[in-house]
């Protein structure tokens, strides 16, 4: 090897690892963004729960930030998102898994290739205009056909159930995809129809992956914001009924971050704390579904 | 022959009735918000000028560019480059691997809101940058690095490891392989990712709401509120007084979205078929 050469070497080696090492640091953004928002979320909200007090904090019926003394009780907070995602829930769930099921075994090859992109135009349509729509349309509607306000858990679930329907149909057609053909094969050469190969034998091997959607769709539904804002009616008591108006812990934050001070402040940060871990618990349940279907 | 019996059709029926329900939904939504809106979409709408009597979309639909523009310039570097890092470099059996996956599916599931939460207490407050278009573009850059990220390393992972081969037979060095020649193989993937998070940042209201403001003029420099089109039209439809403009801009955002992810899905079908 000439000195030249040498050289030459020796230089893309120290730029070959020069680039390595940026390449690597980059790759650490992620994660040091993840504690930043963590660390952020904690130090500021942190302070109001023990101020509030933990359990107080989780089980009080009043939010009055008004009031003197205010009231800090984030517990309507808290059932108005389970309702509110319960309810979407029980339309999406099945009008989703069923039309997954049709998207994977059922739909000629012409249609399929009209559906797929209307089910990314439906998950990409914005929440904004999502929960317009629903102002506009589902709110009247419920109005008219039970006679009350109209905002609250029913609509709110009915445009939430939609909002999940991409989430749900995507992940659980490509569970169904994953199952093996032999398993569908096996069951006509055992005398099964094609419907029932399909929901009795294709469908419970799927069934972790197609959970899996129902929990990324839960995710969905509790993170879900302004959609929610515009046609769940915001007010922050326990509902006795599920055509009453209620508050999720999103809408809290957003209504009233622009004005609150101090422990107000903080109380709602707080709120977004619980929100946060709420998230984390379902992720971390949904991680550990998918790498069992995988 | 196979008789069929009633609950087969039963089954078939429910099936194809979901199936209809949802694509009845769709056009209903598209439909409803196109019939509405359209015959809104005045020319004074597109005014240059934003006036409380003309609430004109034109210096939102500038803000949302330019948020766009700014949010991809931080998003894109970072996203693409940890992709390569994971595919090119790692080795998969490396723990810090698993953790960066780890860290980006979290990244990937927090809401909309809690990035606005996060951006306002860090950016506006923590910063002092007030209600500004760059604290709103950083926080939308974070939300969207993941989903970058992931399209950015399934277009490399598919690109055929005799690429790097050739390259490498042929004398050049990793980083001109992967410059060179595995990352304009990928493009077409990258970029349709790029432009599904352009969709994203379009649609966002929850996470610049509190990071961006929601002034209604023309941005002056980075460090001034300005309000994206998601907001704009938040505003205009909770304030209640402009329900035919809400309209109109609900159409330009429905037909935004619309061309975003045709496109996208265009680019991501020339990926697949090039291989």
């Amino acid at each position: 090897m000439t000195k030249l050469q040498a050289d030459r070497a020796a230089k893309n080696n120290l730029k070959e690892n020069a680039a390595h090492a940026v390449f690597f640091l980059i790759a650490l953004m992620s994660i040091s963004a993840v504690i930043l928002i963590c660390g952020f979320l904690f130090y500021n909200g942190i302070p109001a729960i023990q101020k509030v007090g933990l359990w107080n904090f989780l089980s009080g019926n009043t939010w009055a930030p008004s009031d003197v003394p205010p009231k800090y009780g984030i517990h309507p907070m808290i059932l108005g998102s389970i309702y509110i995602t319960g309810a979407a829930l029980f339309f999406g769930v099945p009008l989703g898994i069923l039309a997954a099921v049709f998207m994977a075994r059922f739909c000629p090859k012409k249609i399929y290739a009209l559906a797929k992109p209307c089910v990314n135009l439906l998950a990409g349509i914005p929440s904004i205009v999502y929960g317009f729509f629903g102002m506009v349309s589902i709110v009247p509607l419920v109005r008219k056909v039970f006679g009350v306000n109209g905002s609250g858990i029913l609509t709110a679930g009915i445009l939430l159930g939609i909002m999940i329907l991409p989430t749900i149909i995507g992940i659980s057609e490509s569970a169904l995809r994953a199952v093996p053909n032999s398993y569908y094969e096996a069951s006509l050469g055992l005398g099964a129809s094609h419907e029932r190969a399909v929901f009795f034998v294709e469908l419970p091997a799927a069934r972790s992956g197609i959970l899996a959607s129902v929990i990324l769709g839960i995710g969905r539904a509790v993170g879900e914001t302004m959609a929610v804002i515009m046609v769940a009616g915001n007010q922050a008591r326990v509902p006795d009924n599920i055509l009453q108006g209620v508050r999720s812990l999103t809408a809290n934050i957003v209504l009233e971050m622009s004005y609150a001070t101090d422990l107000h402040r903080g109380a709602l940060i707080a709120t977004g704390v619980v929100l946060f871990v709420f998230i984390m618990i379902i992720n971390v349940i949904f991680s550990i579904l998918l790498r069992r279907f995988k | 022959m196979k008789k069929t019996k009633p609950s087969d059709w039963i089954l078939k029926i429910l099936v194809y009735l979901s199936a209809l329900i949802t694509a009845l939904v769709l056009l209903f939504i598209i439909l409803y918000i196109l019939v509405k809106g359209v015959p809104y979409l005045t020319p004074s709408l597109f005014a240059l000028k934003y006036t409380s009597a003309n609430v004109s979309m034109f210096p939102a639909i500038i803000n949302t560019l330019i948020t766009c523009v700014i949010s991809l310039c931080i998003a894109v570097p970072f996203g693409i480059f940890t992709a390569v890092y994971l595919v090119e470099y790692a080795k998969s059996t490396n723990k810090f691997v698993g953790v960066i996956r780890l860290m980006t599916e979290t990244l990937a599931g927090i809401p909309s809101i809690v990035y606005g939460l996060f951006g306002f207490l860090c950016f506006v407050s923590y910063f002092k940058w007030g209600y500004s278009v760059l604290a709103g573009a950083c926080t939308l850059s974070i939300m969207v690095m993941p989903s970058i990220m992931r399209t950015t390393e399934e277009a490399l992972l598919s690109t055929p490891e005799s690429y790097r081969e050739g390259a490498f037979g042929l004398g050049a060095g990793k980083l001109r392989t992967i410059f060179r020649i595995v990352l304009p193989a990928a493009a077409p993937g990258i970029l349709s990712g790029v432009i599904l998070a352009i969709g994203r940042i379009v649609g966002e209201t929850a996470a610049i709401i509190y990071t961006s403001g929601t002034a209604p003029k023309l941005m002056h420099d980075v460090f001034s509120s300005a309000r994206t089109l998601a907001v704009h039209m938040y505003a205009l439809s909770t304030e209640g007084l402009h329900m035919r403009e809400s309209y109109a801009t609900a159409v330009v955002l429905l037909a935004m979205v619309a061309v975003i992810n045709t496109v996208s899905t265009l680019l991501a079908k020339k990926l697949q078929g090039d291989m």
